[in-house]
């Protein structure tokens, strides 16, 4: 069985919400909408204080190229354009909605049936994803349109769906793939078709035997679409990985891009996404989110409308555990830790984890006893402990030759060290650190 | 606000391995050979590990406190404890105490604690302590007892180990070898009318399973000792088949002095190996190559320590240059 | 005997070769350094610290030398004194500057500042910086972790261990700028030591609005502007919800330290306040010297 070549970690799996199918989160009393939900350009707002928006009402527009727009999930009036707390623990631009009841612009298709035809081009297919505000929703928020449009000289030769879900603990893409695999299936043809391939691999690990037999039942009715098993190992989800896992491939180091190799790599909520935008002419605003902890009474999928607090998942999912020590935005390994619940559930939030005080705090650093253990997890083939040293020395030019820049900050590293040093927070510093440098350096060129 | 949330970078989970947990799985890994060497050598092997054990654990506390003045004591992460095993190990079962007790002291106090303790020491502490005693007092610690002296310790009645029938072998008595036992004798540790060599070296069998438990628990890789062990097959072979009555056979000189001991315990020695596998692979050989060279060549009939050492001294060097294959290096298809 | 004379004379024969080649190395590859540089590195501090922009005191001993003035040139370790002395071994002019002082700009100490949760990474404030926007609700204040102490090569800063705030000895403290650049957060500024070593400023940076502000921190500034009304002498001006004194301009009155509701703004060694202030600025500004670098406290 297919996986990635270079190191790698096994987490315990903790899928404990794997079973719950999804269900429909009530509507928010307000809806806080970050203008930063992707990478890229911040969203300009297009509405103001006292406006009345609609569900899948524009309010946000996308600040540049490398954007995407903001939609509103519920109906109701604006009451005002502030800041909030995000994910990031800062505070940013927001625009806040007061709910009332829940009406949708006309023209989304609200029906479950399914809508295979499509008589749209590529490059139509292509507006219309950057038009309905799609990013990737694993958790990085690239927006997708940009994948679409392949630098020039690069040329897609095939798209690969990551229906990996490698953190522990979440079980959003596993149930959609369960839930939705018509969908998930038309969505791939959408993204081959805008992508102009003929070949399209959808990766899952085996500890998702279901949604493997399921999606490789449907996919022989659509040509061209291939479901691939893949061993479990972490971080198998992280894009350069699964390419190697699947096409046998190896993105160079920065600044090349997946492209590069040929691949286009997108998520599987991101494919329904798509299939919804395209198809059912519905803008992203709701996703699925995991909610999920050992402490928590009852770990579920909720299909959540965007802007909801994090709190009312926390409540739907059977309140806050008394010992709740860390709040974590995303899986255990890649995740946030966040300052409070208020945090509002944006296109990137695949998770919310809730972990009791014993597991959350850090276990004290221990000297480095040199056992290379960090050495043989990195799945890019890094010096894990020498990039921390330095960074910790501040040696900015050697952290910068050993290759720092191609970190994926997967966390393997520290995951595996028996010392428990925290090296990724080094590793970040230097990263930030160096990625400075190396940009200023390009601007006096 | 008595529960407040704790806020810290990913990755908010652990695989739950400690140093504790390698250090104390080595000590698990040791537990055959010591039966081994307590079946074969009785009191003297209990007096020497024990001693051996305690005052470099006493001397790892003290420094710590008195000279250091560290707050947190480090001897419950059990590598003192390491240390004072395989400098038993490394020494005859009649060394007395005054002597094992200076050794603890080289071991810990130059070995390791001089370059800041754990994790610091560019060579392996238990071997500079051996080194040390070798050097310092060779009768004493060249002197072996004859297994199977179980009641006795410091009086045991010595003789010659198979290590130095093989050097009289190579400088030129030829019936030397023939008086060695045979490979299932040194594979198990009965060595008939020879002496044992030190107290861990005795029998390879136990000592290889000692290397299966680590590799089982993934405390270490395969890599440094098998490229030993197959370097210095290969290499003695070659020797072997040169001159079958000058060199003994690649076989026997697997099994017996500290090559096992060494090869499995003290080159895995986390600190002072490289990084890499591909540099674990290149040190491995190097110290295979470099202890059938003094065995067959130098001046001491054993060269284990000897080449481990050196080879530490290259250690920073190897992982200089040994890096990993990075990501996407690889060639393009 | 025999053995002694080809000793003496190989021993000799080597030396003999090494001398020809050291001096004909030393010919052939001399580099020629102007003296002064070397004499101007002799009255520099040798702190090494980089303050003055330059890597370390011989690298600001050849931009002096030549540059050929010494304009925007300062070491701010040796002052005034200093770059004197330096114009002296040049001959040049000594271009007049004012020494300053690293000033903290926060004053959310554990009271006044409430922690709602808990930093569990590394103790270093670039990465809890990175981290989120700190432990307590102020996402512009300080993060406690000290990396400005470990920046201080003077050790002129410590962390209060009560208030969980650096303090800067004044002292001590060369304005060489390390803990500035240290700082995530710019939290540090380096601000003219003023008249008897007499400074008012906001002691904070906060530009959230005045009611987040407000609910984070009982000394925040909330960019209510009273300060901003008060001042007669433009000094004060409000931007982003924060107001800032331009020492330039302050003329060290602290009517806004009264007049702030937070008590946001800050005056260091003044002597203690009358019971009532009585004196009338407008009379003390009359005796006020012309020159903008001399200060004047009303109150003294």
């Amino acid at each position: 069985m297919k996986t990635f070549r270079i190191g790698g970690v096994h987490p315990a799996e903790n899928k404990l919400s794997a079973g719950k199918a999804i269900q429909v989160l009530d509507l928010p009393k307000q809806a806080v909408f970050p203008l930063s939900q992707h990478i890229g350009a911040p969203a300009v707002p297009v509405v103001k204080r006292g406006d009345v928006v609609k569900v899948g009402t524009k309010i946000a527009e996308a600040g540049g190229f490398v954007s995407a727009p903001i939609y509103s999930s519920v109906s109701g009036k604006v009451s005002k354009v502030d800041t909030v707390i995000d994910a990031s623990g800062y505070r940013k631009p927001a625009v806040y909605i007061d709910v009332e009841g829940d009406e949708w612009e006309e023209g989304i298709d609200r029906s479950q049936t399914l809508v295979c035809e499509t008589s749209l081009s590529p490059e139509e297919i292509v507006a219309k994803i950057k038009d309905a505000g799609v990013v990737g929703m694993g958790g990085a928020c690239f927006p997708t349109h940009v994948k679409l449009c392949p630098p020039p000289g690069a040329k897609a030769e095939c798209v690969i769906i990551n229906g990996v879900e490698c953190e522990p603990y979440l079980t959003a893409d596993h149930r959609l793939m369960l839930e939705k695999p018509d969908e998930i299936l038309v969505g791939v043809t959408l993204l081959m078709k805008a992508a102009k391939v003929d070949k399209a691999y959808i990766g899952i690990e085996n500890n998702k035997p279901d949604a493997i037999s399921l999606l490789a039942e449907k996919a022989q009715a659509y040509p061209g679409i291939e479901v691939v098993p893949l061993k479990v190992k972490y971080p198998q989800g992280g894009e350069k990985q699964l390419i190697d896992a699947v096409i046998r491939r190896q993105v160079p180091a920065p600044p090349a891009l997946p492209i590069n190799v040929g691949a286009v790599v997108q998520n599987v909520g991101t494919v329904y996404a798509v299939y919804e935008a395209v198809m059912k002419n519905k803008p992203l605003f709701e996703r699925i989110v995991t909610v999920t902890g050992k402490s928590l009474k009852n770990p579920s999928n909720f299909l959540t409308r965007m802007g909801t607090p994090m709190s009312q998942l926390i409540e739907a999912a059977g309140g806050m555990p008394e010992d709740t020590g860390k709040v974590i935005g995303g899986g255990p390994m890649m995740g946030k830790a966040l300052a409070n619940t208020e945090v509002p559930i944006c296109k990137g939030s695949s998770g919310v984890l809730l972990m009791n005080r014993k597991e959350a705090a850090r276990a004290e650093a221990q000297p480095c006893i040199r056992c290379a253990k960090c050495v043989s997890a990195c799945p890019m083939g890094l010096e894990p402990f020498l990039l921390a040293t330095l960074s910790m020395h501040k040696e900015w030019e050697r952290v910068e030759k050993e290759d720092i820049m191609s970190c994926i900050e997967c966390g393997s590293c520290q995951f595996t060290c028996p010392s428990h040093r925290p090296m990724l927070d080094y590793i970040r510093l230097g990263k930030t650190t160096v990625g400075g440098i190396i940009r200023a350096r390009n601007a006096k060129k | 606000m008595a529960n407040k949330l704790i806020v810290s970078l990913s990755p908010h989970v652990h695989n739950d391995d400690s140093v504790q947990r390698n250090m104390y799985g080595v000590l698990i890994a040791l537990i055959p050979a010591l039966l081994v060497s307590l079946i074969y050598f009785g009191v003297g092997a209990a007096v020497v590990t024990l001693t051996s054990v305690v005052s470099c654990v006493f001397f790892e506390w003290a420094i710590t406190k008195f000279i250091l003045k560290r707050e947190k004591s480090t001897i419950l992460d059990g590598s003192a404890i390491i240390t004072g095993v395989l400098l038993a190990f490394n020494v005859p079962s009649n060394l007395p105490v005054w002597i094992i007790v200076i050794g603890a002291l080289v071991a810990i106090g130059i070995g390791k604690m001089t370059f800041g303790g754990l994790g610091c020491n560019p060579f392996n502490p238990a071997l500079v302590g051996r080194v040390f005693l070798l050097i310092s007092f060779p009768v004493q610690m060249t002197s072996w007892p004859k297994i199977g002296q179980l009641a006795s310790y410091v009086d045991a009645e010595t003789a010659a180990t198979p290590l130095a029938l093989m050097k009289m072998a190579v400088h030129g008595d030829v019936s030397a070898l023939e008086q060695l036992p045979s490979a299932w004798e040194l594979f198990i540790g009965s060595h008939g009318d020879l002496a044992g060599g030190s107290l861990g070296e005795v029998s390879a069998l136990a000592l290889l399973i000692g290397l299966a438990y680590m590799l089982w628990r993934k405390i270490i890789t395969w890599h440094i000792p098998v490229s030993i062990l197959a370097t210095v097959f290969v290499f003695a072979g070659l020797m072997h088949l040169s001159d079958p009555a000058a060199y003994a056979s690649p076989v026997v000189h697997l099994f017996t002095g500290g090559l096992m001991l060494g090869a499995i315990f003290m080159a895995t020695d986390y600190v002072t190996s490289p990084m890499t596998h591909k540099g674990m692979l290149i040190y491995g050989v190097c110290i295979g190559f470099l202890t059938v060279v003094i065995r067959n060549f130098g001046a001491y009939p054993e060269g284990m320590s000897f080449a481990i050492l050196i080879m530490n001294a290259f250690t920073p060097l190897i992982n200089n240059y040994c890096k990993p294959k990075r990501f996407g290096e690889g060639k393009k298809k | 005997m025999d053995l002694i004379l080809v000793a003496v004379i190989s021993l000799g024969a080597i030396g003999l070769v090494s001398a020809v080649v050291l001096f004909v190395a030393s010919k052939k590859f001399a580099v020629y350094e102007d003296p002064r540089i070397g004499k101007v590195a002799e009255v520099l501090p040798q702190a090494n610290c980089g303050g003055c922009g330059y890597p370390g005191c011989s690298g600001f001993a050849e931009a002096c030398v030549k540059a050929g003035s010494l304009e925007g040139k300062l070491c701010p370790v040796g002052g005034q004194p200093v770059m004197e002395r330096v114009a002296a071994i040049l001959g040049l002019d000594a271009v007049a500057s004012e020494p300053k002082v690293a000033v903290v700009r926060c004053n959310g100490s554990c009271e006044h500042r409430p922690r709602m949760t808990r930093y569990d990474g590394v103790k270093l404030c670039a990465i809890a910086n990175a981290t989120y926007g700190g432990e307590t609700g102020c996402t512009f204040g300080c993060l406690g972790c000290g990396d400005c102490v470990s920046a201080c090569q003077f050790g002129a800063i410590r962390m209060n261990p009560e208030t969980g705030l650096p303090e800067v000895d004044e002292d001590i403290c060369t304005a060489c700028g390390a803990c500035v650049k240290a700082c995530p957060r710019h939290i540090i500024e380096l601000r003219p030591k003023g008249k008897k070593n007499r400074r008012v400023y906001v002691s904070c940076v906060n530009k959230d609005k005045g009611a987040v502000t407000r609910k984070a921190c009982e000394v925040g500034c909330i960019g209510c502007g009273k300060c901003v009304k008060v001042c007669e002498f433009d000094a004060i001006t409000l931007e982003n919800n924060l107001a800032y004194i331009d020492p330039n301009k302050c003329r060290l009155c602290r009517k806004c330290e009264q007049e702030c509701p937070q008590g946001a703004i800050i005056a260091v060694n003044f002597p203690p306040r009358k019971p009532k202030t009585e004196a009338a600025p407008t009379e003390q500004l009359a005796t006020r010297p012309a020159s903008g670098e001399e200060k004047q406290n009303p109150n003294e």
